[in-house]
């Protein structure tokens, strides 16, 4: 055992590269949730976002182009769950599950011809000194685009949520969707939007992971990315900077015990493979202990269908 | 027309149809990836279009990719035979016993299962010496690294991938004594993630090679993005990413072994057998050894890969001790295939490798 070859500057660096696909998928998610509808397709739409992503880069050789097309292919997507729970009114738990499912089969149709191509690499930001700066250069200045997208997102989501007019209707629909309705706001079509904006952001994250993290194209490689997304909204109460907290825990862990086991801890490998998962969860779960005030975080409206029948 | 006679004649043209059939060969393959990974199964896959092109109209072939290993291949083996499947080749380690279940229910199908070593009267064996190509590995990688920390991407703890890592390990440390393995287990043998994953773990503890027994090329593009790292194809050659990071590459070459197997269960003189051929009968290659190798280096190589093939020299050759040092071959000695300490069952690490095979 060797702890000493654990560089901790490369493991906050890879930490951050290895938890952008999920937090991208969650901030997403956090809004649809908000919005009081609880899409369970985040994996579906990310995996889309990856073959889209990933077959947009290869065709123009540009990985822009591919981030773009992933956040249009996820959001396409997202359409269909908007379309299914905002007019016919089904049940978003059903729904949502098909949309992964649906998700899961149409990306690997997609990607048929794309196993085993290699996509275009992304440029990485390289700032002339700053970039080279012990620890805070790898750590903060010389990362992929994607990771710097995630973190703006983050911040955004959480300014229009607590400060701007537009996230206090969001949340009010959120909460009551009648009392939106009753106050002349449009509930459904804050909700699509708040649709296609979590859909758009699990596409950017399923590319985030064909494009940057891996990168290649394999069938079903989102591999429960989505649902960790899913679950790291629901133990961090809601609240962005704690997503952002859950996200980063996650992938610290799974850096990590990736370390361990290559510096010959000797811990059984089979514990270290579920750590990320148990720490994640046991953490935010400890968090939001208190019952009654999570409780009180969840969207009121949370999953409720709404027809304007009054 | 009653309902007698209809049944009637569907069953004569059932007879007429079946009996057109049985003139060609069915051949199935079950793959445990896609067979676009660019590695194991697209070996796999380039064996059966082998077969298809030496017998055309005589054979026909089937497969099904992406198989998880365990019971749910049973499903896929019977829905093979169900179809009329004479010859099914099941290639990969973890279909050993769902291959012996679904043979013992069929058994006038032949089985051929890769890797495995449970035989059965319907069932052969099949195996490449892969730890052949695995010792030019670990004399190139001992001699090519300048950190002297190679990585090993393991993918289950299984005799075959552990007389890899012992293999590519005695032939490093033969060349390079300060030579150190890092191993990561990725219990999987295709997941590009976690390829990826354990490539870029391996790099930033300071390996500049990085060796795999995942199928994938993501480990490839890892290294291609670190820069300064040396790779080598597995599998398959994985030329995309040559000269660097992929320096040389371990070829399995099963075409020949396919097309005679074939031609056997068409002759009829099909039994079982138990077939484990090395790099001199031409079902390990090694591949082109490119240019980042200096001269000196690729010559040695290449004297050491002929002499595996001719047999003047054996990978195993003692004095080799167990990790725990004990010993395991005298001086001179060189490893047996089966019974106690033979290379079939070999479970445990050789003297010099940090840390525990996994149970």
């Amino acid at each position: 055992m060797d702890l000493s070859s654990i560089s901790p500057t490369l493991l906050v660096a890879s930490l951050m590269v290895a938890a952008t696909p999920i937090l991208l998928a969650a901030i997403g998610e956090l809004v649809v949730e908000k919005s009081g509808v609880l899409n369970l397709g985040v994996e579906g739409m990310m995996i889309i976002g990856a073959i889209a992503g990933f077959a947009a880069a290869v065709g123009t050789g540009s990985p822009i182009i591919g981030f773009l097309c992933a956040a249009f292919g996820g959001a396409a997507l997202s359409l269909v769950f908007a379309l299914l729970t905002q007019f016919f009114l089904s049940n978003h738990v059903a729904t949502g599950l098909a949309l992964t499912l649906f998700g899961l089969g149409l990306s690997a149709l997609m990607g048929q011809s794309y196993i085993g191509i290699k996509p275009p690499a992304s440029a990485k930001l390289d700032l002339p000194v700053i970039s080279d700066i012990p620890v805070l250069g790898p750590v903060l200045f010389s990362h992929d685009i994607t990771v710097y997208i995630a973190l703006a997102l983050v911040a955004a989501v959480w300014w229009f949520l607590k400060y701007t007019r537009g996230g206090l209707i969001l949340r009010a629909v959120g909460e009551s969707h009648d009392a939106a309705h009753a106050l002349g706001y449009k509930v459904v079509k804050v909700r699509i939007m708040a649709i296609m904006f979590g859909g758009a952001c699990a596409g950017l994250g399923g590319a985030a992971l064909s494009l940057v993290r891996v990168p290649q194209w394999t069938e079903g490689m989102t591999a429960g990315a989505g649902w960790i997304a899913l679950a790291i909204v629901v133990f961090a109460s809601w609240k962005p900077a704690r997503v952002l907290l859950g996200a980063y825990l996650f992938g610290g862990v799974a850096v990590l015990q990736l370390n361990l086991q290559a510096a010959g801890v000797s811990i059984p490998v089979e514990y270290l493979s579920m750590s990320p998962y148990l720490i994640t969860i046991i953490v935010l779960v400890v968090m939001s202990a208190h019952r009654n005030k999570a409780a009180l975080n969840a969207p009121a409206a949370l999953g409720r269908a709404f027809h304007a029948s009054r | 027309m009653n309902i007698k006679t209809i049944l009637a004649s569907a069953a004569l043209a059932m007879t007429a149809a079946t009996g057109a059939l049985a003139e060609k060969t069915k051949v199935g393959f079950v793959y445990v990836g896609p067979v676009g990974d660019g590695g194991w199964t697209y070996e796999h896959d380039q064996g059966r279009k082998a077969v298809v092109e030496a017998f055309g109209d005589k054979v026909e072939t089937m497969y099904v990719e992406s198989v998880p290993e365990g019971p749910d291949s049973e499903r896929v083996m019977t829905n093979m035979a169900l179809k009329g499947a004479d010859l099914i080749f099941t290639t990969s380690f973890g279909y050993m016993d769902p291959t012996i279940n679904v043979a013992a229910k069929f058994p006038n199908v032949k089985f051929e299962h890769a890797t495995g070593y449970k035989q059965a009267d319907n069932v052969s064996v099949y195996s490449a010496r892969f730890y052949e190509g695995r010792a030019v590995q670990g004399h190139i990688a001992g001699q090519m690294t300048k950190s002297n920390i190679i990585g090993y991407i393991g993918s289950f703890p299984i005799p075959e991938v552990i007389r890899g890592i012992n293999s590519a390990y005695i032939h490093a440390k033969a060349v390079n004594p300060d030579v150190q393995f890092k191993i990561v287990w990725a219990y999987t043998w295709f997941d590009p993630t976690k390829e990826a994953d354990a490539a870029k773990v391996l790099i930033e503890q300071g390996a500049d090679v990085v060796l795999q027994h995942t199928d994938s090329t993501a480990p490839q593009a890892a290294a291609q993005a670190a820069g300064n790292v040396i790779t080598f194809g597995q599998a398959s050659d994985m030329a995309a990413y040559g000269p660097m990071p992929r320096v040389s590459s371990i070829i399995d070459d099963w075409a020949p072994y396919y097309i005679a197997r074939t031609k056997a269960v068409m002759d009829g003189t099909w039994t079982s057998t138990s077939t484990w051929d090395g790099i001199g009968a031409g079902m390990v290659g090694i591949g082109e050894i490119s240019s980042a190798v200096p001269a000196d280096i690729k010559a040695s190589a290449v004297a050491l890969r002929d002499s595996l093939a001719d047999g003047s020299y054996h990978a195993f050759t003692g004095p080799l001790n167990k990790q725990d040092g004990s010993t395991w071959l005298a001086a001179g000695e060189t490893a047996s295939d089966y019974g106690d300490g033979g290379l079939a069952g070999m479970n445990f690490y050789l003297e010099g490798i940090e840390g525990d095979v996994p149970n």
